[in-house]
């Protein structure tokens, strides 16, 4: 089972809560910082590094002497990494999304792929729970492919296959999100009673699902706000699967580093309840139900 | 003498300069000789999502123009138009296309060294 915890707002406790899942989860596990642009799950976690590489996105390299102007990959490129102005070809690298596009077309081979340095992949182990995370490099705008990298990682018979995962997902309702969820077989929404945390709530909840996935809700700091979003969550069927309390144990916890759960021992049967209810959603394979687009 | 194109609000010479580069609504390409001038539409360039300086840079450069006059020219553009060996007289604004030819003319849009707009992100 691959379960992403992801919340539309950012700040909310996807990183919390999925640390002290990983804590208290059952069986053998991987834990997965895809929030690359902002990766903190390994402050908690504390994991042994073993393995540091850097991880690299195709982009096109033109010989100067081939190539004869056609514009052929010019205009095939939907992102302007290639342009022709006048008798000057130039590349724009920052600009590629590496679809590759540009060298396949090219009919005089003038094209080659070279690349462009994405971040870093970090793979560990914390305790029993093995660990990957990817980090953007500084001044690289597109998380997207650096996390379709370490999400491969996943899948290269590195032992991977007979445990679950848990996915600490990147904020917001944008492609670095659903590049994280897109594999999940349960979405963990992480929320607050706030206007904020409803707002994105429902945004999260509609970009995600034409995914078509079981989705349910936590809701941190449940004793503040409003009521809106227990209400919003009954008109739209998402279940609610934990309420975390706002107390200041918890906020201390967190603000050192700790997983909570381990910390503070009163809040294991609700971490074990909702291992237990990720379950039942999965077991159910109960798709929420259908939001129409905006 | 060289053609040089203006980043316009509309089709002629009476309309305002556009100050945006890459989103232009087009260009007007005049021959400062005769005053006579084309338009070329960038209304593609307006709706990317991201490279619309560097599409604009291209449709400058296939006018033959040598010389732009704008408002903000971001890194991209200006490394394009650089390449092309277009010159670059930026911070043209609030002036009729007319008029700021008449400008460069008079020697009055200093020839831009370094781009003056940040990109935007990718």
């Amino acid at each position: 089972m691959i379960v992403a915890v992801a919340s539309g707002k950012g700040g909310t406790g996807k990183t919390t809560v999925s640390a002290s899942l990983a804590s208290v989860w059952p069986s053998p596990l991987v834990a997965v910082d895809l929030d690359v642009e902002a990766p903190n799950l390994h402050l908690f976690l504390n994991p042994e590094i073993s393995v540091q590489e850097p991880s690299y996105i195709e982009i096109p390299e033109i010989d100067d002497d081939r190539c004869t102007r056609c514009r052929a990959c010019t205009d095939i490129c939907q992102f302007k990494a290639i342009g022709i102005f006048g008798d000057v070809v130039m590349t724009f690298p920052e600009m590629c999304h590496g679809c590759g596009a540009c060298w396949t077309i090219c009919p005089e081979k003038a094209i080659t792929s070279g690349k462009r340095e994405l971040g870093q992949i970090l793979i560990g182990r914390s305790g029993q729970t093995k660990f990957i995370m990817g980090r953007l490099r500084v001044g690289e705008a597109m998380s997207p492919p650096l996390i379709r990298n370490v999400k491969r990682h996943l899948n290269n018979g590195n032992g991977y296959a007979d445990r679950d995962v848990i996915i600490d997902a990147p904020p917001g309702v944008s492609c670095p999100v659903i590049n994280a969820v897109m594999d999940a077989d349960v979405i963990v929404l992480v929320t607050e009673p706030t206007p904020f945390g409803l707002f994105d709530l429902a945004l999260a909840q509609k970009a995600f699902a034409p995914l078509g996935k079981p989705m349910g809700v936590i809701i941190n700091r449940a004793d503040i706000g409003t009521r809106d979003v227990y209400d919003h969550c009954q008109q739209t069927g998402l279940t609610i699967l934990a309420e975390i309390p706002f107390q200041r144990d918890i906020a201390e916890a967190y603000a050192q580093g700790q997983i909570i759960v381990d910390t503070i021992p009163a809040l294991r049967p609700l971490f074990e309840t909702l291992v237990a209810r990720i379950k039942t959603l999965y077991d159910h394979q109960r798709p929420c139900k259908e939001v129409r687009y905006a | 003498m060289e053609k040089i194109a203006i980043s316009s609000e509309g089709p002629g010479l009476d309309n305002h300069v556009d100050p945006r580069f890459g989103r232009a609504a087009g260009f007007v390409v005049v021959d400062p000789e005769t005053m006579a001038f084309e338009y070329v539409d960038n209304g593609a360039s307006q709706v990317m999502a991201q490279g619309a300086g560097i599409q604009a840079a291209e449709i400058v450069a296939a006018t033959g123009a040598r010389v732009l006059l704008t408002g903000f020219v971001g890194p991209k553009a200006f490394q394009a138009l650089s390449a092309a060996g277009i010159t670059i007289g930026q911070n043209v604004d609030n002036l009729t296309v007319r008029e700021a030819v008449k400008r460069f003319q008079a020697g009055d849009v200093p020839v831009a060294e370094a781009p003056n707009r940040r990109g935007r992100r990718a």
